[in-house]
């Protein structure tokens, strides 16, 4: 197993991106790496999806400003934001339009249901706003949290697929048939066409095709922009100053979506930092499973010393599961044996405050 | 935090009154919390004693196939598992593509549009600009499982006594589940609206329980409480809260000092080095201070006025043995097929 050396990575990259399935503490890894990253002297900002509150409010995350602000009690530079995924696709529209235009755009239902529940409108706002960060070049470092997802490969995938919608010829076809019509090659076309327009007004209603169709008509000039702005920031991430840290559990369906995107960053020539295993059950003792039961049993057959029995057994379970955490992350690294790993001893607390976060990243670092 | 409302009695059947068994389950809870271990844990509970029970999943994870240990499901029921007494669990990933051409073919004679639709990726498109439509099509065939009957049709025996749904996570649940007014906005009339509407009626009659699978951890249990909140803002019956991993007491006092320990190790013949004793004093801490915060939180989910199952943290791997396991303690404590 090769293990992971963070502090060589907080030094060098200028971003580190964060993914891994929900619920592993991805948001309270890129918190604690950004900290610690900032008290070592990089000027660093951290963009966070879905901060819980109190970790948001002990970085001073109460407002939904959808820009970094300073984080106080720092020994350092560190800014933070949450990401508003509908005020940043706001913001591109009133980029790239006038004012009259970009309220007809707001009033739009379709813009609207597309802009707050699009599934992949989260993580092409992320993607958009990592770009928007790194344009702006105030910081060293940029360390990016990424949508809870149920697979952490929508994180790569979704901003392609909002691009490809909204680029979309399908899109354009559907929306404009007579444009196209008079031309004998489209006839043909053109009746396979009307057989889709007619089952989608079936399922969908003529009037979300309507509000599709205005919606389209008043971005017609930014459309090329998304796809070239997502393939941008795409492009970006391949770069060596990127660095990938997948995050995860000793869970079965975790390590196996950490398997997943390490080969996918593989295959995509993307540069993988290494996995992060939080939540690793440690025994301080070591006495070991069969020891302990053996014991406890012997002292219970005996009597007396109640407690030490509890004890032993108390004992016995934290070896059982930590004996189980091990198998898990060691089926992993039989599988990726190149991949770095550095694992997180599960912490009695939850973490929500600075210090918490700080004593993350020295374990993190040790 | 927002106050958690108080538990709504007109939610609920009159006490007296023959309450119609739960047929449809959903299952949700926040990511982590092992909603997919649970929902199958609670089909086979639900199953036992001879019960049929379809087991669905609809983020086309394959969560239930790797816990099962069968090769990926396709879109048909397939059984996975028996139960004590001869009952049967079946799988079905829902897939809204599959279940959008069963649709059209369905209503409209249109399986061969349907496939046209699907080679020119319309149907991606279709569920792209209209997001509501893909949880109509999936809750659709939903429905669909849980009145489904032999044939003759209406009025041969009914297909499965019981459909649990390995649902969406918390924070989306709610939404899921209001299909109505998630395609209000975009289709206000025509078929969609009018299947939307018969699945809305299901999903919020006595039929339904949603469950909310947590651990007792801060955010997973502020996740909850959100959650429910929600779900009953959106007049969703809620059933079960399900405590997942939860750590089971022993008795070590508090004050345990190094002395005692040294002295009970020597007792059981163990070696008394200052290691070994440390190690086992800061295991004791450690387990107290989890203790207090599970406390903490199990109180904080009391306030919500729920019934509550517990399932302990399993060292074993969540294989089917450990299923059948889960699924015993969760018929202990009335997550059965009887009636409540």
């Amino acid at each position: 197993m090769t293990s992971l050396d963070i502090d060589p990575l907080l030094a060098d990259a200028k971003v580190i991106v964060c993914c891994g399935s929900g619920g592993v503490g991805k948001t309270t890894t890129a918190a604690a790496l950004a900290l610690h990253a900032a008290e070592r002297g990089r000027r660093t900002v951290v963009l966070t999806i879905d901060p819980a509150r109190r970790l948001a409010q002990s970085m001073g995350l109460v407002e939904l400003g959808n820009h970094p602000s300073r984080v106080p009690g720092v020994a350092g530079e560190l800014d933070a934001m949450m990401l508003d995924m509908k005020r940043t696709f706001d913001e591109i529209v009133l980029a790239h339009s006038d004012p009259g235009r970009a309220e007809q755009i707001f009033a739009n239902p379709f813009y609207q249901s597309l802009s707050s529940s699009f599934a992949g409108t989260q993580e092409y706002m992320a993607m958009e706003k990592l770009g928007q960060l790194a344009a702006q070049r105030r910081w060293d470092l940029i360390v990016v949290d990424t949508p809870p997802t149920r697979s952490a490969l929508d994180f790569l995938d979704a901003p392609e697929k909002l691009g490809r919608f909204l680029d979309g010829r399908l899109l354009r076809m559907l929306l404009a048939p007579a444009k196209a019509g008079g031309k004998a090659y489209l006839k043909v076309m053109n009746a396979g066409l009307s057989v889709v327009t007619r089952a989608m007004t079936k399922i969908i209603g003529a009037q979300v095709l309507t509000d599709v169709q205005q919606f389209v008509g008043s971005l017609e000039t930014m459309f090329g922009g998304f796809r070239e702005r997502a393939d941008a920031t795409y492009r970006m991430l391949a770069t060596p100053g990127t660095a990938f840290l997948v995050v995860a559990a000793p869970e079965p369906a975790a390590l196996r979506e950490a398997s997943f995107f390490t080969e996918r960053l593989a295959a995509e020539g993307m540069p993988l930092a290494g996995v992060v295993v939080n939540r690793v059950h440690r025994p301080a003792a070591r006495l070991g499973v069969a020891r302990a039961v053996n014991a406890a049993e012997d002292l219970a057959e005996v009597g007396g010393h109640p407690t030490i029995v509890e004890l032993l057994r108390l004992h016995a379970e934290q070896t059982r599961l930590a004996d189980r955490d091990e198998a898990l992350v060691e089926r992993f690294t039989r599988a990726h044996p190149d991949v770095p790993i550095r694992q997180l001893p599960a912490f009695a607390h939850d973490v929500h405050d600075l210090d918490g976060l700080r004593s993350i990243g020295l374990e993190l670092t040790r | 935090m927002p106050a958690a409302a108080p538990p709504d009695p007109a939610a609920r059947p009159p006490a007296g009154a023959p309450a119609a068994a739960p047929r449809l389950h959903v299952v949700t809870g926040k990511g982590g919390t092992g909603k997919t271990t649970v929902a199958a844990a609670l089909a086979l509970a639900l199953a036992t004693g001879g019960r049929r029970v379809l087991l669905a999943e609809v983020e086309n994870r394959q969560g239930i196939a790797q816990l099962f240990d069968t090769p990926p499901l396709p879109y048909e029921e397939r059984r996975v598992a028996v139960a004590p007494g001869h009952g049967q669990v079946a799988a079905l990933a829902i897939d809204a593509e599959e279940a959008l051409l069963d649709y059209l073919d369905m209503f409209y004679n249109l399986r061969r549009g349907g496939q046209l639709l699907k080679r020119l990726g319309a149907i991606d498109f279709a569920t792209t600009i209209a997001p509501g439509l893909r949880d109509v099509l999936l809750t659709g065939k939903l429905k669909e499982a849980v009145e489904r009957r032999t044939a003759p049709k209406r009025t041969g025996d009914r297909v499965y006594d019981a459909v649990v749904l390995d649902a969406p996570p918390t924070g989306r649940i709610a939404r899921f589940l209001n299909v109505t007014a998630e395609v209000g906005s975009l289709a206000r009339v025509g078929p969609v609206k009018a299947q939307a509407d018969s699945v809305q009626r299901v999903l919020h009659s006595p039929t339904t329980l949603v469950h909310v699978v947590t651990v007792l951890e801060e955010m997973p249990v502020q996740e909850t409480i959100d959650g429910v909140v929600e779900l009953r803002a959106a007049d969703l019956p809620v059933g079960h809260l399900i405590v997942n991993m939860k750590r089971e007491p022993y008795a070590i006092p508090r004050r345990l000092t190094k002395t005692s320990v040294t002295a009970g190790l020597a007792a059981a013949g163990l070696a008394t080095d200052r290691e070994l004793v440390d190690g086992l004093v800061e295991e004791a801490a450690e387990h107290a201070t989890r203790l207090t915060l599970q406390e903490r939180e199990m109180r904080e989910l009391e306030e919500l006025g729920l019934p509550i199952a517990a399932l302990p943290r399993l060292a074993e791997p969540a294989d089917l043995g450990a299923l059948y396991r889960l699924a015993e303690l969760l018929a202990e404590q009335g997550l059965t097929g009887g009636r409540p």
